[in-house]
């Protein structure tokens, strides 16, 4: 019995999840991570997600673009943004959309992960959108959902935010242009975020003159800068002259594994206030994936000031996730344009 | 039963032998060795092994055969057949916490059904604390009148490095030999893969190699102090090798092992989330990988062990991080090192002792060699067997390797514990 089911799964993992997520043609079939996306596709995103950003005001007319396909958000971490702009985007294009609320599913029960994608399988849906807690869920879910099902990834781990990092390159071309004058400091704990590590790939990608990436030692993964990036410590040196400014949400939690001492000394040392600020371009923009602590990695003065795109990236992320999710429909049904 | 092997290149590097040569078996020893043909003998049985290896049947110094408590992983009678099928004539079975060595009746139990379905012979390794948590100790000098060869605490931590102290103490009040896994819990923390440049990509959290230094060093310094043997299991970093090549220079009693995926795989062959090169310690950089193996060149590490764990198949299909650690291993011992002959400069000769006779004197087992008026335990490797693995013709119950679609240049072709053939591949 044994060796027939180990002849009906696979246990190698297959490929590397960059090449996993292109179909043989080189289009987009699932969204795992930025790494390994050429410059090309991510332009492409990116122009796709300018045809969908409407202005304020504006009627919200909906696509027809994924009608008739069935879209779960599946999401085994808790999120509200996230959440809330994939499951308006999947409207605007006129998706049915489901919202799988793991904690009162059969997964709380003691469902194994595979068995809850294979239940979802048979009921037919088209795409999920996963967020999960550990690094590579995604990529499994990838790995072994059937072939006409599209993974997109919102959140796996310390790994992968690939939408959140390109609703942010959006962010930043629709105020900055090009990519290969500017320098982008990400700020904070870059140890714990997988914003960060996408953001560094599509900046890296797209040719960005110059990442740095400011934070305490603690707070910085090891050979980071094999990514790519500079790594400095101080705040001010940081951010001399940079034309874009990321900051990163801080976890309560830090402060308890001895990775930080207190709220207090880090919004000292590293908290985006005016005077910091003052050391970027006099135009450098203020982004934050949110949700922000003010008072510990942002001050409000900054978070609202005239600087600061906070909420434009929240708009921009409709955009984005609409842009992606035709993307993959179009690659897995050959249908859409 | 008499047997003769007839011009086997045997190598026994015990007793310096590495020719093509005869040895005849009568019942369960081995009787003589020569190129001259014995007339009077009268071999029941006469193999032909002309472009074989006849080398001793290998010692594995750790195999988890998941037997009582975890059957649905795997069963002594699989995992031994498994064991003669790739030469490995001996094995030391561990404790783990669902399957935990700490009395007399589960010692008892083991050799019970290793008696009655193993092929291959099973040293039993107990638990120095109940239930490996690492507080109260284990009634050591019963399992060792049980027949335990030796007590672990696994890869659990003891509460304290006291009770660790006292526990290396009282175990050498029966003369057992502690087979002490160097990791810290604490700087381990929830980490599952190597600290360094490709757990940053992946986003996984990393395991420090200081997690197995400064254990380590802890070892050697109690280990010294207390003036008493101890053997350290799976080393993984170019550091550890360094401070037990140190400790051995200033005459500590120490021996080292390592296993044999560590001397092949590196972080990079985790990069793309493969849950088949999840093991603990984790694999580590490239640098680490050469320190090992020159650490098994210059004897710094005595032995090379399978580390087999076997698991079903849903222990692996998960993300990575919620994945079990641990490599089917048994069936890949042998041709991992000698692959390792063929990839480096180490004699044929010291890689056979590092899994033959290193490993044997650890132990203190009488096998590991082709000592005349020995039992004998060796194994046929036919030279010319060029094969790919396949998991399909896997034996162990587990079917976890990441070696499947590796090339290899040889293979086990005959088996034999205690004179009688316990594998053969030609009737399989």
């Amino acid at each position: 019995m044994d060796s027939n089911l180990s002849s009906m799964i696979d246990l190698s993992p297959g490929p590397l999840p960059s090449s996993l997520q292109l179909t043989r043609e080189g289009k987009l079939r699932h969204f795992l991570t930025i790494e390994g996306l050429s410059p090309l596709m991510l332009e492409e995103i990116l122009d796709r997600a300018e045809q969908f950003v409407t202005l304020p005001n504006k009627n919200q007319s909906k696509a027809p673009l994924l009608r008739g396909k069935t879209v779960i958000n599946l999401f085994f971490e808790n999120s509200t943004r996230t959440r809330m702009t994939f499951e308006l985007a999947a409207k605007r294009l006129s998706a049915d959309l489901i919202n799988l609320d793991i904690n009162t599913s059969a997964t709380s029960k003691g469902e194994s992960l595979l068995d809850t994608i294979r239940n979802l399988e048979a009921m037919n849906v088209d795409m999920f959108i996963v967020r999960h807690q550990h690094s590579g869920a995604a990529h499994f879910i990838a790995r072994y959902a059937a072939p006409h099902i599209s993974v997109l990834n919102a959140g796996d781990g310390h790994h992968s935010h690939p939408t959140q990092a390109m609703l942010d390159m959006l962010t930043i071309r629709q105020h900055k242009g090009a990519f290969p004058p500017l320098k982008v400091a990400i700020v904070g704990d870059i140890l714990h975020s997988r914003v960060a590590r996408s953001q560094i790939h599509a900046l890296t990608t797209l040719c960005a003159g110059e990442v740095r990436v400011i934070g305490p030692r603690t707070l910085m993964p090891v050979g980071v800068e094999a990514m790519g990036v500079n790594v400095f410590h101080d705040l001010y040196e940081g951010l001399e002259g940079v034309d874009v400014i990321i900051m990163l949400r801080l976890q309560k939690e830090r402060m308890q594994n001895a990775l930080l001492p207190s709220a207090h000394e880090y919004y000292k040392r590293y908290g985006l206030r005016k005077e910091a600020l003052a050391c970027a371009k006099p135009d450098a923009i203020v982004m934050h994936p949110g949700p922000s602590n003010r008072g510990v990695e942002i001050d409000s003065v900054v978070a609202d000031g005239s600087q600061s795109v906070i909420l434009q990236q929240v708009s921009n992320g409709i955009a984005v996730r609409m842009a992606v999710m035709s993307m993959v429909m179009s690659a897995q049904s050959g249908k859409l344009k | 039963m008499k047997i003769v092997v007839n011009n086997a290149h045997l190598i026994d590097p015990a007793n310096g032998v590495d020719e093509v040569t005869n040895l005849y078996i009568t019942d369960d020893c081995i009787s003589h060795i020569g190129t001259e043909a014995l007339d009077h003998f009268g071999a029941d049985q006469v193999i032909e092994a002309e472009q074989r290896l006849l080398i001793p049947g290998l010692i594995d110094l750790s195999v988890y055969l998941r037997e009582p408590g975890q059957e649905y992983k795997a069963k002594i009678a699989t995992e031994s057949e498994a064991a003669v099928s790739a030469g490995i004539t001996q094995l030391c079975c561990m404790p783990e916490p669902d399957t935990t060595i700490d009395s007399m009746p589960t010692v008892d139990l083991i050799h019970k059904i290793s008696s009655q379905q193993g092929k291959a012979r099973i040293n039993v390794i107990g638990a120095m604390s109940k239930e490996l948590q690492g507080k109260q100790l284990t009634n050591m000098g019963g399992l060792k009148h049980a027949g335990c060869i030796a007590v672990t605490n696994q890869r659990q931590a003891f509460t304290s490095t006291y009770t660790l102290r006292m526990a290396m103490d009282y175990a050498a009040t029966y003369d057992l030999l502690a087979f002490l896994h160097p990791i810290d819990k604490e700087l381990t923390g929830r980490g599952v893969v190597h600290e360094g440049a490709i757990a940053t990509r992946i986003g996984l959290p990393g395991i420090p190699a200081a997690a197995e230094t400064v254990a380590l060093a802890q070892i050697i310094h109690l280990a010294e102090e207390l003036n008493i043997p101890v053997h350290i299991c799976r080393l993984s970093s170019a550091k550890s090798v360094e401070k037990i090549r140190a400790a051995k220079k200033r005459g500590t009693r120490i021996t080292a092992d390592v296993a044999a995926h560590q001397l092949f795989l590196t972080e990079m062959d985790i990069s793309d989330f493969n849950p088949l090169c999840h093991v603990q310690p984790p694999f580590r950089s490239q640098r680490d990988l050469d320190a090992l193996r020159a650490g098994v060149a210059d004897g710094t590490i005595d032995a090379i062990c399978s580390d087999h764990q076997p698991h079903e198949i849903d222990a692996k299909l998960a993300p990575f991080q919620q994945t079990q650690p641990g490599i089917s291993a048994l069936e890949t011992l042998l041709p991992l090192v000698m692959r390792l002959s063929e990839e480096t400069a180490i004699p044929l000769n010291q890689l056979i002792a590092s899994v033959t006779h290193n490993p044997a004197k650890i132990i203190r087992s009488l096998q590991g060699d082709l000592q005349i008026g020995n039992q004998a335990d060796f194994t046929l490797f036919d030279k010319k067997d060029h094969w790919q693995l396949a998991i399909a013709e896997f034996i162990s119950q587990g079917k976890n390797t990441p070696f499947a679609g590796w090339s290899f240049n040889g293979r086990t072709a005959m088996t034999f514990v205690a004179g009688k053939c316990v594998f053969d591949r030609s009737v399989k």
